[in-house]
């Protein structure tokens, strides 16, 4: 399933040729409908309705005479309450469309008013959810590559300008920023400096310490410890990077070399910019 | 604050159905106000999903002239539209935060036919927060 794929949605007529839909019959509809992840459209005549795109659609109504023939990307059939959730379904299958709900949602939102292109998430993030377009401007490129409930990237921003709309509390949110969230920003950056330089050159330099200490008989379960230990300072200090993302991330091997190459790919980026 | 738009606007609502981030009196407020109204409306179940897909409904719906919101932190809800190449006409655009608002209040503002366009322009700070809003730290 692509991202970009366009999901199903569904269109309540109420218009000429239909007779009304009680409205407590359409709540729970409507409801009934948000709740499998698909869109809603209740057409009616009283207020302007967004114009139509490329969406395969699903109009229902009660119909006074028969619906209208199928096209292409539309579908008519009768309002039928228990029923509607499975025939949304059906006509998602039918059309091919994606599966809503079946990534949850997070991933970081860039606020170009206050973002000013410094290139540090793009340095932190290690997992390529970052790139650079062809102006080099920083962009979110790769979105569902994004841990779940991982706002790590947005704390490394001296700008507060990375936001994860699903985040609890502001302004990673995107609740207004103040001073003292700068503030906090910094004292972040200062938290992840007195680790050693950043977080991963912090997991580096475990690593090379291991090296040496246990040569060529270090073996996999003490490589683990140690980056176990590591993680969970990290961790302890971060107070909100879910274990399961501490623990996803690849080796301190792993790490070191991306990590460079995030690096170069940002310095790359601000030499030409 | 700013004047009203001028135009009746169309309406928007998020049910951010793949969170717990929005009181969920106030969605089924909203909603039930939506759905006992005679109007028209477009119902998403996550404006963050369509976000990441890119989705052209949202081009549609910025594409819409005057358009009242109902979803989250309005900075929120105007870079989830432009990183969907679907940016929001500042002048004609309200969005409505049902994190914050009393769901009362929320019920009300999304039916009401006038239009007060709220979308931030520039660096965001507490200077610009509305006198409601709370403002949790982290």
């Amino acid at each position: 399933m692509a991202l970009t794929d366009t999901q199903l949605r569904v269109v309540l007529y109420e218009g000429t040729g239909a007779a009304p839909i009680e409205s407590d019959d359409r709540l729970t509809a409507v409801r009934s409908l948000l709740e499998r992840g698909f869109g809603v459209t209740r057409a009616g005549a009283a207020r302007p309705l967004a114009p139509a795109d490329p969406s395969p659609l699903l109009v229902v109504g009660r119909w006074q005479d028969a619906p209208p023939a199928t096209e292409p990307n539309i579908r008519w059939q009768s309002f039928d309450l228990p029923n509607l959730a499975n025939a949304a379904e059906a006509a998602r299958s039918g059309f091919a469309a994606p599966t809503p709900g079946a990534w949850k949602p997070w991933f970081p939102v860039i606020d170009y008013d206050r973002c000013t292109n410094c290139m540090q998430c793009l340095s932190f993030c290690l997992f390529g959810v970052y790139g650079v377009d062809t102006a080099k401007q920083i962009q979110v490129q790769n979105n569902d590559n994004c841990k779940t409930n991982c706002p790590a990237c947005s704390r490394v921003c001296p700008e507060a300008a990375i936001m994860f709309p699903k985040y609890k509390a502001g302004p990673i949110n995107g609740d207004v920023v103040s001073d003292s969230d700068l503030n906090r920003e910094k004292m972040k950056i200062d938290i992840s400096a007195l680790l050693g330089g950043d977080v991963y050159s912090l997991l580096r330099d475990r690593s090379e310490r291991a090296r040496s200490r246990f040569g060529k008989e270090r073996d996999s379960d003490k490589a683990l410890a140690e980056r176990q230990k590591c993680l969970t300072k990290l961790a302890a200090l971060a107070g909100d990077i879910p274990p399961e993302v501490l623990m996803s991330l690849p080796s301190p091997e792993e790490i070191a070399r991306k990590a460079e190459e995030a690096a170069a790919k940002a310095k790359a980026a601000l030499a030409n910019s | 604050m700013s004047a009203p738009a001028a135009g009746v606007p169309a309406i928007l609502y998020c049910h951010c159905q793949y969170a717990q981030v929005v009181p969920p009196e106030v969605k089924a407020a909203v909603l039930k106000q939506l759905c006992d109204s005679n109007l028209p409306f477009e119902a998403v179940p996550d404006l963050c999903e369509l976000s990441a897909r890119r989705d052209p409904s949202l081009q549609r719906l910025a594409a819409a002239g005057p358009l009242k919101i109902a979803a989250c932190f309005p900075r929120a809800v105007k870079w989830l539209f432009a990183a969907a190449n679907a940016p929001l006409t500042p002048g004609t655009t309200e969005v409505l935060n049902l994190r914050t608002l009393p769901a009362a209040d929320a019920a009300a503002a999304i039916v009401h036919p006038d239009l007060t366009p709220n979308l931030p322009t520039g660096k965001v700070t507490q200077a610009d927060a509305p006198a409601s809003s709370s403002t949790p730290s982290f």
